[in-house]
């Protein structure tokens, strides 16, 4: 059953108003029509090594590895493109994909800001207009992606509906889209929403496993025991995970926000706490009450605020492929701090809950063992989120 | 035959056009939509849809997400929608429907939900984001309990119109423009080209709905179709007089203009 039409198991669909049926067949029959056609292929090449700056390095963190005491902890480095995060490979991908339809409008939504900036960073560098959605809660915490995107030309719309985070600012999208679905194309950020997006999302992001699994094959000539990464809608980890989906012996972790703890209200962990449902034009499991209200959720990370997850990531936990664990915001700001002081790599709030989870993991390995940390993205736009919380004032001038 | 079918055969054999108007059930509380079900009723309301509040409203736009927002904020549950539901049908038999979003009926349980509705009055559904092709299940359930599943059909829905036309039942929602529900200076759409194509597929009636916010346009718009659907201005006047023991008077005399457009 997986991948049938739209579906991974039961997961997956197309919940979306009758007003976006066609919009969505039809970028089904483009995408289909594009995605193996080599002088597409060629342009994403290019654009993909030139402007990006692919491939990212895997980087064998020695001294993280050291001072954890196990297996070898190597780093995929998808902070060092462009941008700063692995959302740019897929919005690269999917812009190209606007222009071969002849849209002339990019709308999207963002989360922590990345992949509003790297819409916002394609859609000028392609010369379109371009409008990014974000909750208004989000456009003050992250106040330099806001500033960031309207440098490159962008209009950010703060939305105040809702719960004011990623979801809402998703719905504001969408409601966009139903209104100007003629002329607009809708970059989703992550493998999440109505079919054919979270297929299209992780063919775009699988450039990272594909990369990984040739890189560590050069490097230590065999296959990871392990592969950690984060997951709020999952995109950066559904692209590392996939080309290993058939390599049975590596191991697949999706690490979750668990924020203030899972005995708390305040958490984003969708597959530890959460129930099937329907939300964003996709069935995935959802943090949900008994009438499908769907919960507020929370974590130190504006890009793991996202009541679900995307439906292949749904369908790896049932089928038992892929094991989700859940990190807390402490556990994601020591492994913060961590990398930082003994890698010099500030990673981003996301990436640091993989890194934590490695942390854990890490001590019970044996020196044999490689374990792979996807690097989603770095760390700069988090900086004074985490200078908050540590009590230290960035406006002080002295 | 539910209530919906017999009440457009009932106008059709009379000469007349449905007014078919929307509430958010519970805005601002339960019992206020049940005086609001039974003044709109005497004020010439033909067929009325009660909107289940949603947290995450995506056909919807701003006047129904906020009236949705106030529901919620009291805590409202659909268990408590099926109660009042229940009490509304003591006094009246005009055809009631629910307007929801999918995963509050999955959450619920798709067939004690239709069972359910069917047990205390509800005759037809409206669920915005359920398309032809993920409706199948849910039809099928509701069929057995003589519930309708009113099937939505849009202006960029081209080369679906058979399929989802001849599929339908009760009457057919025709969305007037692309976007979300809220009110409208103008259309867009060429009414005529629009309800001809569907006309070609399906006998079942028809009926316009987003965006029409007065008698005006109601009155253009009947021409058209055999229903004419009017939430988001009704909705606004409720979220103007909420505090106001006057929301129930303004909303009757607002409906009887409507009627009175549909009847001239």
């Amino acid at each position: 059953m997986y991948n049938w039409k739209g579906r991974f198991g039961v997961f997956g669909g197309q919940y979306v108003p009758e007003t976006l049926m066609n919009a969505l067949i039809e970028l089904e029959e483009q995408y289909d029509k594009y995605k193996d056609d080599p002088d597409f292929r060629k342009e994403l090449d290019y654009y993909l090594r030139e402007y990006c700056g692919r491939e990212t390095p895997l980087y064998f963190a020695q001294r993280l590895t050291e001072y954890l005491g196990g297996g070898k902890i190597y780093l995929k480095r998808e902070d060092l493109n462009h941008t700063g995060a692995h959302k740019i490979n897929n919005v690269l991908g999917q812009i190209l994909l606007a222009k071969k339809m002849g849209k002339k409008r990019i709308i999207a939504e963002t989360g922590a800001g990345q992949h509003g900036v790297a819409t916002a960073t394609v859609a000028a560098m392609f010369g379109l207009q371009c409008e990014i959605y974000m909750g208004a809660e989000d456009v003050e915490r992250q106040a330099l992606n806001v500033f960031r995107m309207k440098l490159l030309g962008a209009k950010v719309n703060a939305v105040h509906s809702g719960t004011s985070t990623l979801k809402d600012a998703t719905n504001e999208a969408m409601r966009d889209w139903v209104a100007n679905v003629e002329n607009t194309f809708y970059v989703i950020g992550s493998v999440v929403g109505p079919h054919p997006y979270p297929t299209i999302v992780r063919d775009f992001q699988r450039i990272i496993g594909d990369e990984v699994k040739k890189q560590i094959l050069q490097k230590e000539n065999r296959l990871p025991d392990y592969i950690i990464a984060c997951v709020g809608g999952g995109s950066n980890a559904m692209g590392i995970f996939y080309p290993f989906l058939e390599d049975k012996d590596v191991k697949l972790i999706g690490t979750e926000a668990a924020g203030m703890g899972l005995d708390t209200d305040r958490h984003a962990a969708t597959l530890a706490k959460g129930k099937i449902g329907v939300l964003h034009g996709m069935m995935s499991y959802f943090l949900q009450d008994e009438d499908g209200q769907i919960d507020p959720v929370y974590s130190i990370s504006a890009g793991l605020d996202y009541p679900g997850i995307g439906p292949e990531h749904a369908y790896l936990k049932d089928s038992g492929r892929a094991q989700y664990v859940s990190i807390t915001d402490k556990e994601a700001l020591d492994a913060f701090q961590l990398l930082s002081n003994l890698e010099g790599i500030i990673p981003a709030l996301e990436s640091s809950h993989a890194i934590a989870y490695a942390m854990k993991l890490c001590p019970a390995t044996s020196k044999n063992n490689i374990i792979i940390v996807n690097l989603s993205g770095r760390g700069d736009k988090d900086v004074y989120t985490v200078a908050k919380v540590l009590g230290v004032n960035l406006d002080d001038k002295n | 035959m539910t209530r919906i079918e017999r009440k457009f055969e009932i106008l059709k054999a009379n000469n007349q056009k449905a007014l078919i108007t929307y509430i958010t059930a519970g805005d601002p509380d339960l019992e206020v939509t049940k005086q609001l079900v039974l003044e709109m009723e005497r004020k010439g309301a033909d067929i009325i849809e009660l909107g289940i509040p949603y947290s995450d409203p995506v056909a919807d736009g701003p006047v129904i997400q906020r009236a949705a927002q106030r529901a919620l904020s009291k805590k409202i549950k659909i268990k408590n929608i099926m109660d009042m539901v229940r009490e509304i049908r003591k006094e009246t038999q005009i055809p009631l429907l629910y307007l929801l979003y999918f995963n509050c009926m999955l959450q619920y349980g798709i067939e004690k939900f239709i069972s359910e509705c069917s047990e205390a009055g509800i005759d037809g559904l409206i669920i915005p984001d359920l398309p032809y092709e993920e409706s199948k299940d849910v039809k099928d359930i509701a069929a057995r309990y003589n519930v309708n599943i009113i099937s939505l059909i849009a202006p960029t829905s081209t080369g679906r119109i058979k399929k989802i036309a001849q599929d339908a039942k009760g009457f057919i929602y025709c969305v007037s423009s692309t976007g979300v529900t809220g009110t409208r200076e103008q259309f867009k759409t060429n009414f005529y080209e629009f309800m001809e194509e569907i006309k070609k597929y399906s006998d079942t009636p028809k009926a316009i709905g987003f965006g029409i916010s007065s008698p005006e346009q109601a009155k253009e718009i009947k021409n058209y179709c055999e229903g004419v659907i009017v939430g988001s201005a009704i909705v606004r006047i409720i979220e103007d007089y909420n505090q106001s023991s006057e929301v129930i008077d303004k909303i009757g005399e607002f409906v009887s203009q409507l009627k009175a457009a549909l009847n001239r």
